[in-house]
């Protein structure tokens, strides 16, 4: 069952041909060589596989390839240019975000995609907890990673 | 000056754009893939396996079972070795097992192109048989009067995953998410008998273990598998469901205390018997209850101590090493029932542990030793101030009756910075030089994301007067490079390597001096390296540069040569460490539930080497004891050894949204046995936070709850026998 | 990977229920947030999925000249929580939709899905029952509407018919104009959990004296549903705290919740009475009543 999809990664058009069983999760990891999106549940429990597909943060585990025909999708490669990075990372760097890491990829998509949004609004505490409730941290606590959303969304 | 200052991890960079490469991201073109057949049953006897119809499936590698595993018992414990036989781990796992121990117990393995055909090669080819009984103990304890942990899960993002390969010199290759690199390398050996010389293992960057990596699980069997295949890459990638029972778990623990005091609140005696269940096989299982007893005999040290301690097996899965290592099952027992003294006492909470708690200068009894740094009563009397104690409380007495009920808790730890005289305390460094000046640091000691790489790169920055952005530290333990050192675990790398580093810095250091004094022909006792430079040290005077100082060691056609310094040190002390915390609860009666308004853990841990990354330690460990207190256990049906929740979705650890603000305050002391004044950190956070709410559960409705976790479900139980629902 | 069999992506609703008729035991997959899962599980052999993700006729949510708001199946939850139209006329379904799982999943997961899975925890489900929402259907024999109460048959049983797929949700004017709800999940969690119980109530009050009320649970019985005797007897009767008491005492006698592993049956009925006065409470609270 395989079929041919195109979609823009991280800026640059790309075009596979894909079994169709398999996950964006797959797709990236097996053929466009994207490793930041890390395996913790493969059922949408954890968040460290999350990506943005045109924007909209979703977990690639529970994401069929086929359905990133066509569409815009950002992983954290393309977040750093020219070896500078983006507000966000710098924010988990300088704050103490990180720990083990494993989960920081999917928390930095999450944190872009709600900067995004949400950019120059006051936002509350509780808004920024509840919309990085889908991303499992067990070292940090979520502690210093509010904080990077904080700084984030100041910059 | 580095040491106590925040700088960045050096991982940060590579943790945050995605290039830091943990085991999964390394690919071998003929990698295969296995999965583990498990029993379905918790307790009973393989009767019959056919494997012939999954092994003639198309894309299946090779199918093994029991049958064709070595016949040799190993312990999966990542201890260092024991010279002494009575400090032995116990030797009860084969790689595949017909006798079942559990349900999720292993089987059978199928090698396969991928996942999809090995689990359907699972799916159509096993009948197991035996028989279901043995019922078991351990979910339905519920005693009076006793305190009662349930089993707790790591819940590190990255699971469980190796792979294996044969080099170019028929060694066999492992890669793993392992705390413990060189103690695996001698496990497999033993399992496999082989040489271990014939094994290398290389640890990446790894997503969390918690403990639960300090266990040899996968390994062996990743080696056997490429062994068998004649050097074929194979990979075990443990789905989070497997991981949840077929690794490891905390020990669930039942605990009886029983405290003797004056009436004046000093306290006399402490009974504790505790029971621990280390699940279907031994793993930690002889060390935990015994650990847990002893890292809190120093915290009333003037009290006479009776610690007992049995450990059982059940059919269950297993139970291993997890952060802070049977110390969070005894202390909530302890804490809680000291609490309950000090009510019987009616004396204050905070007064009654002041009156007795350890003070610099006491003897810590197990050891034998004066206690050398010690803050814990000034953590007490800080916390007291931060938590506004005597405010707080005078404003919570209208808040003891009716539907929302208001109290403060408190409750202390102690604990270790290594595991000696146990078992044997060493660390590892090799500091090379290179022609630009800079220094690349190899140590054994295990980065799991604790920060162990970046606080020695601090260490070594101060010492050597080289700035922090200088120092390389391989982010890789291989044991084929890095020097020995047994892992991450006991809350021990920055303690125990603090005297290696030292060392070694000092000597590289000298070095330096000395080669330039070939180049300047100034006594080396008189000069200094001061941020990257060589000065004079009377009068600070630029004299070189370390950047030319390191070309001319290379390639002056005379003098010098490559400067390096390796040190490998054993360490004979082990200091305690404090630490309590505080917390401020509210408790809705009519929906079973607490909410902690404020939570403060306050540390002496000596000097604190990098603040911003100790506190995030505290988080995370506090983070993880709120969840022990308040939602987290492995539910396990009693009377089929059926674990219910073994995701991450019916697995209550704490999202984003149920963890409050942590605080977190470090009173400092200097260890004098440690090279940069620190003793240990990482495990210690997640201790208290149970004792503490408990007692501020206690406070708020006069109701004891001696079981973890207290759920909602458990707290409806409570209120309606008690009559408050 | 997905262990399924067969794939089909049809592009319109009339091409889907062809493919459908000619499948008889195949799935529909929207988000998949539930299909996806359940394949990784091994809950499926051999199976044929109808993959609807793409088809646009699904995804609408739009007010008709008869004032009816209606939400097409292939509606996300992120989709209703960003509508002007359910922020202004039903924010109990925002409230809904947001207490869905986390973030990932409420930017894919749909609310046909979540209705068509059949669970009694869809967090959807006892707002849309408490909206006496209208489920319209298609098939090859066309379309049909029914009220989402007669939807439900049993445990992740529906009233889908053979060739039918749900096209959307009617809420009429009737059902929202002048009434105020709310809806509370209670988990073991803030965030990605289940609903050990979950409450809608919707209200009309005039003078103190409530015109309608409509209460409505989620894990309260095999299926939602709603307490209809209760409900009867508040309209008409005016604000008090005894009349909160009666609800959560009445409430008792219709709701039928069972024990499982997660809570007891005891421990959910307990949290279902307190909750019809909680939820009730805070929209009596929320409009200016004083209770």
């Amino acid at each position: 069952m395989f079929q041919e999809i195109s979609f823009i990664l991280n800026g640059k058009k790309r075009k596979f041909n894909i079994d169709v069983r398999k996950s964006l999760f797959e797709i990236l990891r097996e053929y466009a060589g994207i490793k930041s999106v890390k395996q913790g549940c493969k059922v949408g429990e954890c968040g460290a596989c999350s990506v943005l597909v045109d924007d909209v943060l979703i977990d690639s585990c529970i994401f069929l390839g086929l359905w990133a025909d066509g569409k815009k999708i950002k992983t954290l490669e393309g977040q750093a240019k020219q070896g500078k990075l983006s507000k966000v990372q710098q924010a988990y760097v300088n704050e103490g975000a990180i720990q083990c890491g494993f989960c920081t990829p999917g928390f930095i998509m999450a944190t872009t995609s709600f900067v995004k949004k949400n950019k120059q609004k006051n936002v509350t505490i509780d808004e920024i907890k509840k919309n990085h409730a889908g991303n499992l941290c067990r070292c940090t606590g979520y502690q210093n990673i509010l904080k990077a959303v904080k700084k984030s969304l100041r910059n | 000056m580095t040491v106590g200052k925040s700088v960045n991890r050096v991982d940060a960079f590579a943790k945050v754009t995605g290039r830091a490469e943990y085991t999964e991201d390394f690919y071998r073109p003929d990698m295969l893939v296995a999965k583990y057949f498990r029993s379905t049953i918790s307790h009973g006897y393989v009767k019959k396996i056919d494997i012939e119809k999954a092994e003639n499936l198309e894309g299946v590698e090779a199918v093994f079972t029991y049958k064709d595993v070595p016949n040799i018992k190993f312990a999966t414990a990542g201890h260092p070795f024991s010279l002494d036989p009575a400090y032995k781990d116990i030797e009860d796992k084969l790689l595949l097992t017909q006798n079942i121990r559990f349900m999720g117990d292993e089987i059978a393995v199928v090698v396969a192109e991928n996942e999809i055909i090995a689990n359907n090669a699972l799916k159509h080819s096993y009948e197991c048989g035996g028989k279901i009984d043995e019922a078991l103990k351990n979910s339905d304890y519920v005693t009076k009067g006793k305190y009662m942990t349930p089993m707790v899960h790591h819940c590190h993002i990255e699971n469980h995953i190796s792979y294996a390969y044969m080099d170019d010199l028929n060694r066999i290759i492992i890669v793993s998410s392992t705390q413990i690199p060189h103690i695996a390398r001698r496990i497999i050996g033993q399992a496999l008998d082989i040489p271990l010389s014939q094994i290398r293992v290389i640890k990446p960057f790894i997503g969390g273990g918690f403990g639960n990596k300090q266990d040899v699980i996968l390994e062996p069997m990743v080696a056997f598998l490429t062994q068998k295949l004649d050097g074929r890459g194979v990979q075990i990638n443990l789905s989070r469901e497997e991981c949840m029972i077929g690794t490891r778990n905390r020990h669930p623990f039942h605990i009886k205390v029983k405290t003797g005091f004056m009436k004046d609140g000093t306290i006399t005696a402490i009974k504790t018997d505790a029971v621990s269940v280390t699940g279907a096989y031994a793993s930690h299982g002889h060390s935990v209850a015994s650990a847990g007893g002893s890292k809190q005999s120093c915290l009333y040290p003037r009290a006479t101590l009776k610690y007992n301690a049995k450990t059982i097996y059940a059919n269950i899965p297993v139970a291993g090493a997890m952060r802070a290592y049977g110390s969070p099952q005894i202390l909530y027992a302890l804490e809680s029932n000291i609490d309950d003294a000090a009510l019987i006492a009616g004396i204050d909470p905070i007064e009654f542990r002041l009156k007795n708690i350890i003070k610099k200068g006491d003897i810590d009894k197990l050891a034998d030793k004066e206690v050398l740094s010690c803050g814990l009563s000034e953590c007490l009397i800080k916390g007291r101030d931060l938590i506004s104690w005597d405010k707080k409380k005078k404003e919570y007495k209208k808040f003891k009756t009716g539907n929302i009920r208001k109290g403060l808790g408190v409750a202390c730890f102690s604990y270790a910075s290594g595991v000696y005289p146990i078992c044997v305390e060493i660390a590892g460094i090799r500091l090379v030089m290179n022609q630009d000046g800079t220094v690349h640091v190899q140590v054994g000691a295990t980065e799991i994301g604790q920060g162990s790489d970046t606080v020695v790169a601090q260490m070594v920055s101060e010492t050597l007067g080289l700035s922090f952005k200088n120092i390389f530290v391989v982010q890789t333990q291989d044991t084929d490079i890095s020097p020995f050192d047994p892992g991450a675990y006991a809350s021990r790398q920055a303690y125990v390597i603090s005297n290696a580093v030292l060392k070694a810095a000092k000597l590289l250091k000298q070095r330096i001096l000395n080669h330039a004094f070939l180049m300047t022909d100034n006594n080396s006792k008189e000069m200094d390296i001061i941020k990257n430079n060589i000065v004079l040290k009377e009068n600070n005077k630029f004299v070189l540069s370390i950047k030319e100082l390191a070309l001319d060691s290379f390639y002056h056609k005379e003098r010098g040569h490559q400067l390096s310094a390796e040190v490998s040190k054993k360490t004979t002390a082990n200091p305690s460490v404090f630490g309590c915390t505080f917390v401020d609860i509210t408790v809705d009666i009519p929906l079973c539930k607490i909410k902690i308004n404020k939570i403060i853990n306050l540390h002496d841990s000596g000097v604190i080497l990098n603040p911003v990354q100790a506190e995030a330690q505290v988080h995370g460990g506090v983070s993880m004891g709120i969840g022990a207190a308040l939602s987290e256990e492995v539910i396990i049906n009693s009377k089929t050894g059926y674990i219910h929740n073994n995701n991450l979705l019916d697995y209550k650890m704490p999202t984003f949204t149920d963890v409050p603000k942590i605080d977190c305050h470090f009173v400092e002391t200097f260890e004098p046995t440690s090279g940069y004044g620190n003793k240990a950190l990482g495990e210690p956070p997640t201790i208290t936070p149970s004792p503490a709410i408990r007692n501020a559960f206690l406070d708020a409705t006069g109701l004891k709850i001696n079981s973890l976790p207290m759920s909602p479900n458990k707290l409806f139980d409570l209120f309606r026998e008690n009559g408050l629902l | 990977m997905f262990d399924f069999e067969k794939y089909i992506k049809p592009e319109t609703i009339d091409e889907t229920i062809k493919y459908i008729s000619e499948n008889s035991d195949a799935r529909l997959i929207a988000g998949g947030t539930d299909i996806l899962i359940n394949l990784k599980k091994g809950k499926f052999e051999n199976l044929t999925l109808i993959d609807i993700h793409d088809i646009k006729e699904l995804k609408f949510i739009k007010i008709d000249d008869n004032k009816n708001i209606l939400i097409g199946s292939g509606t996300t939850f992120l989709n209703i929580i960003e509508s002007d139209i359910i922020k202004k006329h039903i924010p109990m379904l925002i409230k809904a939709a947001s207490s869905v799982g986390g973030p990932q999943i409420r930017n894919i997961a749909t609310i046909g899905g979540n209705i068509c899975n059949g669970v009694t925890s869809a967090d959807s489900a006892s707002s849309l029952f408490a909206l006496n929402a209208v489920l319209i259907l298609k098939g090859i024999n066309g379309k049909r509407e029914i009220p989402i109460s007669d939807f439900y048959l049993g445990h992740g049983k529906v009233d889908l018919k053979e060739t039918e797929i749900l096209i959307g949700f009617k809420i009429t004017p009737n059902n929202y104009k002048g009434y105020f709800g709310h809806y509370y999940k209670y988990a073991m969690r803030n965030s990605m959990d289940i609903a050990t119980i979950g409450c809608a109530v919707s209200l009309k009050i005039n003078h103190g004296v409530f015109q309608d009320y409509r209460i409505a649970y989620g894990v309260a019985a095999p299926v939602p549903m709603r307490c209809l005797k209760t409900e009867k007897a508040v309209i008409n009767q005016k604000i008090s705290n005894e009349l909160l008491n009666k609800i959560s005492n009445m409430v008792e006698k219709e709701v039928n919740p069972r024990t499982s592993w997660r809570a007891s049956k005891e421990f959910r009925m307990n949290i279902i009475k307190e909750l019809s006065k909680r939820v009730t409470k805070k929209i009596l609270i929320s409009v200016g009543e004083k209770i």
